[in-house]
């Protein structure tokens, strides 16, 4: 028996590499083709690792001015993020605690999150033409706070429900006001929800394709954009286009390798406790 | 601190003040309203407006044309056979992200060495933004400097030259593996975490009274994981009906329309043809049939707590 039992154990181990293999192999193709010289990249048969690593392909990115893209998105979900976080969680605990709305009013907000992006960008790409703001940050950061706002309140709301009452309303006792037991009790109580759930908003702007593609021209244009920017008719820049998208897969992968705890609360819309 | 003295109704709520206070209900949740008003109303207001109205590249027509766009929508072959292309992909993706999710989520459920490692690396696909994942599969499905080419040549022992996005036969597995890779791992980390919370009391006193396993499986495990397993699919089933930047970033919709999609399709009229009132009637009727889709599966579901 206890034989049998190591022995799938094993068998069940080397699957699972396997499947690492598979899964990650996509992954490390990209990652080792923007350490690649442009020989190395175009060769046939391909070769499976470069020869030595090298940051010329990181370096163009930078000295052309592309790697700006980076920065814009970073500014763009960056403060997207903080906007969304605020009055997402404020309107959260308007839920959680005065059940304004009732489950009518979570439902609908809710059910904004997962409407196909085409259908809402195209009449608001036509408005912000009439605004003139198009290819502009602030046009972006609204539409990413309206876009991210639905996720923050279902998540925060949740969060906020998991808080004891008794720590508010001794506040309360205590006269503080409402905005004082909100800022000073319940946003610290809920740190740990607030920090899980900007890291999800943040990384649903930063990897947000449609909107950006819609709403950028030059000026504000996002890294995302960019990567597509390079796909030539004949010519690929295979090199910017690994490098680019490394510059925006790398920083999602470290900030989600902090947040383990959290990762499947977070992308289950808090369906899954984790 | 003092004990709690406000008496408060059960269920989370605390009593609405007097005063200055009454609105701080209000005051704190209008400006988030207000803001989703904006991409909540108002492009459906818009699009309803324009779509009785005949805005095209040539013409800024704005007066009112009735519901010819409407009729347009049922003899729109293109527009059809998008939505066609949106369903097979969903058709096909969704149920094999979920096999194989549930399968790589069973390997894991056991005490395994090294599993939260495993489990934090093979999450990454999922994290990656898709048009990126799309990019990432046309460098390894490229024919000649691609290593999918070769490998198929290693197996085959002899080159293969398969044309992956540009051959029609090609184009929709290439699709399928892209978006494949992307999300399995999605549902299996959702899958895992439900089976984890199985109570195994369950399943251990109906296998000692001799049930098999796969009746245990569909009498207890399947029955638990289910809210779980329903909220994964409507996650997953809504983002593919609007999938976009994996299929973009691949074929654009190409060879020809082959892989055009929904969304794809109403990119092209938007902002390629520029057909205002047309792609308004095409945004309005997806707006409101998934409005009313989407609220019925979250009422159905009762995912609301």
């Amino acid at each position: 028996m206890k034989r049998r039992r190591r022995h799938s154990t094993a068998l069940r181990f080397a699957a699972a590499v396997l499947l690492l293999v598979v899964f990650l192999f996509p992954i490390y193709w990209l990652f080792m083709i923007a350490f690649k010289t442009p020989e190395e990249i175009f060769s046939s048969p391909p070769t499976w690792y470069p020869a030595s690593i090298q940051f010329d392909n990181f370096r163009g990115l930078f000295k052309s001015g592309d790697a700006k893209t980076v920065f814009n998105s970073l500014f763009i979900a960056g403060t997207s993020t903080l906007i969304a976080m605020f009055l997402g969680t404020i309107a959260a605990y308007s839920l959680a605690r005065f059940r304004t709305g009732g489950e009518n009013l979570a439902v609908w907000i809710i059910s904004q999150r997962m409407i196909p992006p085409i259908a809402i960008v195209f009449p608001l790409f036509l408005l912000y033409v009439w605004l003139g703001w198009v290819d502009t940050y602030h046009g972006l950061i609204l539409l990413y706070t309206a876009f991210n706002l639905p996720y923050v309140i279902w998540m925060m709301r949740g969060y906020i429900e998991d808080v004891p009452l008794e720590l508010e309303e001794s506040a309360l006792v205590d006269g503080c006001t409402r905005w004082g037991a909100l800022l000073k009790v319940v946003f610290p109580m809920v740190r740990n929800g607030l920090f899980a759930t900007a890291v999800f908003t943040f990384v649903f702007a930063w990897n947000d394709f449609i909107f950006a593609l819609v709403m950028t021209r030059s000026e504000v244009t996002t890294y995302p954009v960019q990567v597509t920017h390079y796909f030539g008719a004949q010519s690929n820049f295979w090199a910017k286009i690994a490098a680019m998208s490394v510059l925006g897969a790398a920083p999602v992968f470290l900030a989600v390798a902090f947040l383990q705890r959290y990762l499947v609360r977070g992308i289950s819309l808090g369906a899954v406790k984790g | 601190m003092s004990a709690p003295a406000m008496n408060t109704p059960s269920g989370g709520i605390i009593a609405v003040g007097q005063g200055p206070d009454r609105h701080f209900k209000y005051v704190i949740l209008l400006p988030a309203v207000f803001i989703l008003l904006f991409i909540g109303i108002f492009p459906l207001v818009y699009t309803l407006i324009a779509s009785v109205q005949n805005i095209t590249m040539l013409e800024e027509d704005t007066s009112f044309h009735g519901l010819i766009h409407y009729r347009h929508l049922f003899e729109d072959a293109r527009l059809w056979e998008s939505i066609g292309h949106t369903l097979l992909i969903t058709g096909i993706a969704l149920p094999i992200e979920l096999g194989l999710g549930l399968l790589m989520a069973l390997l894991f459920l056991e005490k395994l060495p090294g599993r939260p490692v495993f489990v934090a690396l093979l999450v990454l696909p999922t994290l990656i933004a898709p048009v990126v994942a799309g990019a990432t599969w046309r460098l390894l499905f490229d024919h000649r400097y691609g290593p999918i080419n070769q490998v198929l040549g290693w197996i085959a022992g002899e080159p293969v030259p398969i044309l992956w996005v540009i051959n029609p036969a090609y184009v929709y597995p290439a699709i399928f593996i892209a978006e494949i890779w992307q999300w399995t791992p999605f549902m299996f980390l959702l899958l895992l975490a439900a089976l984890s919370n199985v109570d195994k009391s369950q399943t251990e006193a109906a296998e000692i009274d001799g049930a098999s396993t796969l009746t245990v499986f569909r009498r207890i495990i399947l029955p638990a994981i289910w809210p779980v397993m329903a909220i994964a699919l409507l996650i997953r089933g809504l983002d593919l009906i609007r999938i976009f930047d994996v299929v973009w970033a691949l074929t654009q919709g190409g060879p020809g329309t082959m892989t055009e999609t929904l969304s794809i399709y109403t990119y092209i009229q938007g902002f390629r043809q520029f057909e205002t009132s047309y792609t308004g009637a095409i945004a309005f009727m997806v707006i409101v049939a998934l409005t009313v889709v989407v609220i019925w599966l979250l009422r159905r579901m009762e995912v609301h707590r």
